[in-house]
């Protein structure tokens, strides 16, 4: 369902030039669910990005559902591959009700039944018609993220991206939105591409993962090899470590 | 812990006056704090956040604080005038934010903020200040103290920052030391770098510690007592190495939610939230 082949992504030129991504392949089928991690500047984001159509590659190639995915992309392209974005204060704009933020994505796919699917988006995260008509400051962040995700999902896409999905959210917050994603995901059978630094949220997640350091993919892990701390590499040795280290076990 | 705590609070509440209502941010607090390393943990809107600010008075006037007791040793942190709490902000207890960019002057070198950091509190030379300032440096671990001295605040990185920040902090050598999420903005392997360095740091200089954050994991790994809030209260406190085993049904609902690496789960449980929290403690 994605495949990336030698992507690399580069931003500036000269010798203000910086390769975030450099020759990254790894390829997702349809159904599955995929993770990045990785430490801040990796360049886990900027493949998310890339796919999703929002930076274009200095290299490689990327493929959605088989068709080459340029930087020019067909309406449908577009509609295929949804994102989430981390902050869910961020990424919604203040100045819309909720209404008028699910029926934007509709307007410019050529969507009708905008009075049957916003309701139907809404109760799919677990929100009512009592939310259809507030601003983003009158919800809390976890209905916040609700929103984010009915936003991605009220096209019908594939494919979902998810940017740090839970990283902005309180513990309990995370639960519900983490079940909240695998429930849309086994229901409309989604492919699922992760990008976290949270070992334990994307070991929940996610069949696969690869692990990211600059710029590069350093490994790729099954998830119970994750668990068995079963790393080749040193960086991810050293990320399972610290990340060990401070967990609780189960009660 | 030794037997004479460097602070106590006794029955501390915060309340904050609106138009028409009371909001309670914290309510009740009671507990006291020796050389120990104690974790404050809770989600947002607990008032941990309140609480470590309450205790240094920096609070909006808006806010109305009230304790039996709330003092530093013998002073009076309640009644204390505007200048002795000057005297007690940074010298007697510190505090370190959680984003470095936004809690460092950006248009002063990082080695004067730590400089004038000592100087306010130390009658000393400028050049007496600028050698501790480096030798504080080093102390945090900076491999070139005399280069980073010269940076500027958006020239280092956010480890290196969150450093300097605990460097300026631990400078004027504070009793008490009110970390509110200071890892938080890091990456997990710097995270767990920087807590060892903390920990080294207070250890050594016998200095109290209150690390507050949303993070189980991170409290249980490097404290020795945790006091866990939930809407302003305290639900309980209990020892960092039985917090696994505690008894709220509050702590035991987060701690059932975390996703775990080890192993793998189909759903998580979510947190009931029981308004009879609000209530008691």
């Amino acid at each position: 369902m994605i495949e990336l082949e030698s992507l690399s992504i580069s931003f500036g030129r000269g010798a203000n030039r910086i390769d975030a991504v450099r020759g990254v392949s790894f390829a997702v089928a349809a159904g599955e669910s995929f993770g990045l991690v990785g430490e801040s500047g990796c360049g886990k984001s900027t493949i998310l990005r890339a796919i999703a159509g929002l930076y274009r590659p200095s290299g490689g190639s990327i493929r959605l559902d088989g068709k080459p995915a340029g930087a020019a992309r067909t309406k449908a392209q577009r509609r295929l591959a949804q994102m989430v974005f981390q902050d869910p204060y961020g990424s919604l704009n203040p100045t819309h009700t909720v209404d008028r933020i699910l029926a934007e994505p509709l307007a410019i796919q050529g969507l009708g039944e905008v009075e049957s699917r916003i309701p139907r988006a809404l109760a799919e995260v677990g929100l009512g018609g009592e939310h259809r008509f507030r601003f983003p400051h009158q919800l809390s962040g976890g209905q916040r993220q609700r929103v984010a995700i009915a936003r991605a999902l009220i096209v019908e896409p594939r494919i979902l991206l998810l940017d740090e999905p839970t990283s902005a959210l309180d513990l309990s917050v995370q639960a519900e939105i983490l079940n909240l994603l695998s429930r849309i995901r086994d229901s409309h059978g989604l492919t699922v591409l992760m990008v976290s630094h949270d070992l334990a949220v994307i070991a929940h997640m996610c069949s696969r993962i690869a692990v990211m350091f600059r710029g590069e993919i350093v490994e790729t892990l099954a998830v119970e090899q994750l668990r068995r701390r079963a790393a080749g590499h040193a960086y991810t040795r050293s990320l399972l470590a610290s990340s060990f280290e401070t967990a609780i076990p189960a009660g | 812990m030794t037997a004479t705590p460097v602070l106590t609070v006794d029955d501390l509440s915060v309340a904050y006056r609106q138009r028409a209502s009371t909001i309670h941010a914290v309510k009740g607090v009671s507990f006291t704090l020796g050389r120990e390393r104690l974790g404050l943990v809770g989600e947002s809107g607990s008032g941990k956040s309140t609480f470590g600010r309450a205790i240094l008075r920096l609070l909006p006037e808006s806010a109305a604080i009230t304790a039996r007791r709330l003092s530093l040793g013998d002073i009076d942190l309640l009644r204390a005038d505007e200048r002795a709490m000057r005297e007690v902000r940074g010298k007697r207890i510190a505090m370190v934010l959680q984003d470095p960019k936004y809690s460092l002057n950006p248009v002063m070198t990082v080695g004067r903020q730590i400089a004038e950091s000592y100087r306010v509190h130390a009658h000393v030379t400028g050049s007496e200040a600028r050698e501790r300032a480096l030798d504080m440096l080093e102390s945090v671990r900076i491999h070139d103290p005399n280069r980073v001295y010269d940076l500027y605040p958006h020239e280092v990185s956010g480890g290196m920052g969150q450093r300097v920040m605990i460097a300026m902090m631990l400078v004027p050598e504070p009793d008490v030391l009110i970390a509110d999420e200071p890892t938080s903005a890091l990456d997990v392997t710097i995270q767990a770098q920087l807590l060892r360095l903390l920990d080294d740091l207070i250890v050594r200089r016998g200095m109290a510690l209150v690390l507050i954050s949303h993070n189980l994991n991170l409290i249980a790994a490097f404290c020795d007592r945790v006091v866990v809030m939930y809407g302003g209260r305290v639900m309980e406190v209990c020892k960092a190495s039985e917090l696994i085993r505690a008894k709220h049904p509050y702590t035991q609902g987060l701690l059932a939610c975390r996703p775990l690496i080890q192993e793998p789960r189909r759903d998580l449980p979510t947190l009931r939230r029981d308004p009879a929290w609000m209530d008691g403690a």
